[in-house]
């Protein structure tokens, strides 16, 4: 008895040991790819009418030109908006969102910030975020759902005038989808970083544990 | 008072506006749409393989834009009006925009103009300008939205393109309407837009007979679509359940590309 028992103890220990479950990692691997082909196609059809006085270089582009641009834009967003949908759902459901995106403190975030700028955080513990991280992963979420939905307002200006409107008009619109797509440019070079300077951090995404 | 901004259309000015036309110039190697090398070089390197070639990966994207023409034929309500604007809200100038330059669009004489009707319709007879210009007209200020992203609002009247299929005895359980012009242009509209209550058979531009730059004698506005569906120098429409393709759908431009 004492041996199944002990079993039973290995198998679970080696269970609390996966940071993140086969779901999150698929949805996480599965989303960088949708949102790189999304941002490079995004980048050339922006280019066909700029916003502001720059155009993106076309070899950081996707597509060859606009109408190819928005050939894979348009087919990217279903991968995008699918898996962001099994992902968000699972989040809520299996309570992951709960235990590990919250509480966020003003505080805490003030004091992780100073820790991890003065290299004192601390990363012993991949299954714990730390405040800031807190932060930017609740952060991001929220930044995705507002660029699908404000892309979708952009993309239905008639059928879903309602969006639209919310979003301020077409034009306004195309500000915030812009500026949306910037914070996840910017969050992704700092995500990048961060996992390149926590090496573990990324073999957790990748095996789990 | 608020000061006039610089431009305005965000993003737009009139000399970009004719680069971009110029850079719309159609040349053989823009009809592979892929073919920057670029484009496939990033997304061999995304794929961290070779197996995707160009071919494979267009096939692949005008299926999905198939589908999104399903998925936006589905979703597209005949009852829900495009947004209408106060006079106030009008851009001024409203953009020229084309494959060409306005200089060289077409000039047409309405003496040796006629509208031709053909394909699953009762009477066929072809139209003058001045028939046309007797039935029932009305007006719309509604917002013109370019495939490239930018936007104008302006002030388009002419006939229901509805009542005139309707005049003309056309099936309207038929497809498409396919729409020719002057200079070549081509396009397909499916009938559900069509019948839209705000698609129109256009004459006048802000209330004055059509300049040559916004399509004259005729162009075909409709509201609901991007703005390289709204054909200009109309000369032929055809009823018909064949898709016949249209000048930027067969490059690649989404078909249904509905707003």
């Amino acid at each position: 008895m004492s041996t199944i028992t002990a079993g039973h103890q290995d198998v679970a220990a080696a269970t609390t040991k996966i940071i993140h479950p086969v779901w999150v990692r698929v949805c996480h691997w599965t989303n960088a790819f949708a949102m790189i082909l999304m941002v490079m196609s995004g980048w050339q059809i922006y280019n066909a009418s700029p916003l502001f006085g720059f155009v993106f270089p076309r070899s950081i582009t996707l597509g060859g030109w606009l109408g190819g641009a928005l050939l894979w834009h348009f087919a990217a967003m279903w991968l995008l908006m699918v898996n962001g949908l099994v992902y968000v759902t699972l989040g809520f459901v299996t309570g992951r969102f709960r235990r590990k995106l919250v509480p966020i403190t003003p505080s805490g975030v003030i004091a992780d910030a100073k820790a991890a700028l003065t290299g004192h955080l601390a990363h012993d513990d991949l299954s714990k975020y730390n405040s800031v991280q807190k932060l930017l992963y609740a952060g991001i979420i929220v930044v995705a759902v507002i660029i699908v939905l404000s892309g979708l307002s952009i993309w239905k200006p008639v059928q879903l005038q309602w969006l639209t409107a919310l979003f301020g008009g077409y034009d306004f619109a195309r500000y915030v989808h812009f500026a949306a797509m910037a914070a996840i440019v910017a969050f992704f070079v700092i995500h990048v970083v961060m996992a390149l300077l926590v090496p573990k951090s990324l073999r957790t995404m990748i095996i789990g544990r | 008072m608020i000061r006039k901004p610089k431009f305005i259309i965000p993003g737009v000015d009139k000399k970009l506006l004719i680069k971009d036309a110029t850079k719309l110039l159609p040349d053989p190697a823009r009809r592979r749409f892929l073919a920057g090398g670029a484009s496939l070089g990033a997304l061999t390197l995304l794929a961290g393989c070779d197996v995707i070639d160009e071919s494979s990966a267009e096939t692949f994207l005008s299926k999905i834009s198939k589908f999104n023409d399903w998925v936006q034929s589905a979703i597209f309500n005949p009852n829900a009006l495009a947004p209408t604007f106060a006079e106030s809200a009008i851009t001024k100038p409203f953009p020229f925009n084309a494959y060409y330059d306005v200089d060289d669009a077409p000039e047409i004489d309405a003496k040796d103009w006629e509208l031709e009707v053909s394909g699953l319709v009762d009477n066929k007879k072809s139209w003058k300008l001045d028939e046309l210009y007797a039935l029932p007209q009305e007006k719309q200020i509604t917002r013109h939205i370019c495939v490239e992203g930018w936007s104008a609002i302006g002030s388009w009247t002419g006939a229901r393109l509805s009542d005139f299929l309707q005049r003309i005895g056309a099936d309207t359980k038929a497809k498409y309407v396919w729409f020719r012009c002057a200079e070549g242009y081509t396009s397909p509209l499916d009938m559900a837009t069509a019948l839209h209550p705000q698609t129109q058979m256009t004459f006048k531009y802000a209330d004055q007979i059509l300049p040559k730059a916004y399509g004259y004698p005729m162009k075909i506005r409709v509201p609901t679509k991007l703005g390289f569906k709204n054909p200009k120098y109309v000369i032929a429409m055809e009823v018909t359940n064949e898709y016949k393709g249209g000048y930027w759908e067969n490059q690649g431009y989404n078909s249904f590309s509905g707003s």
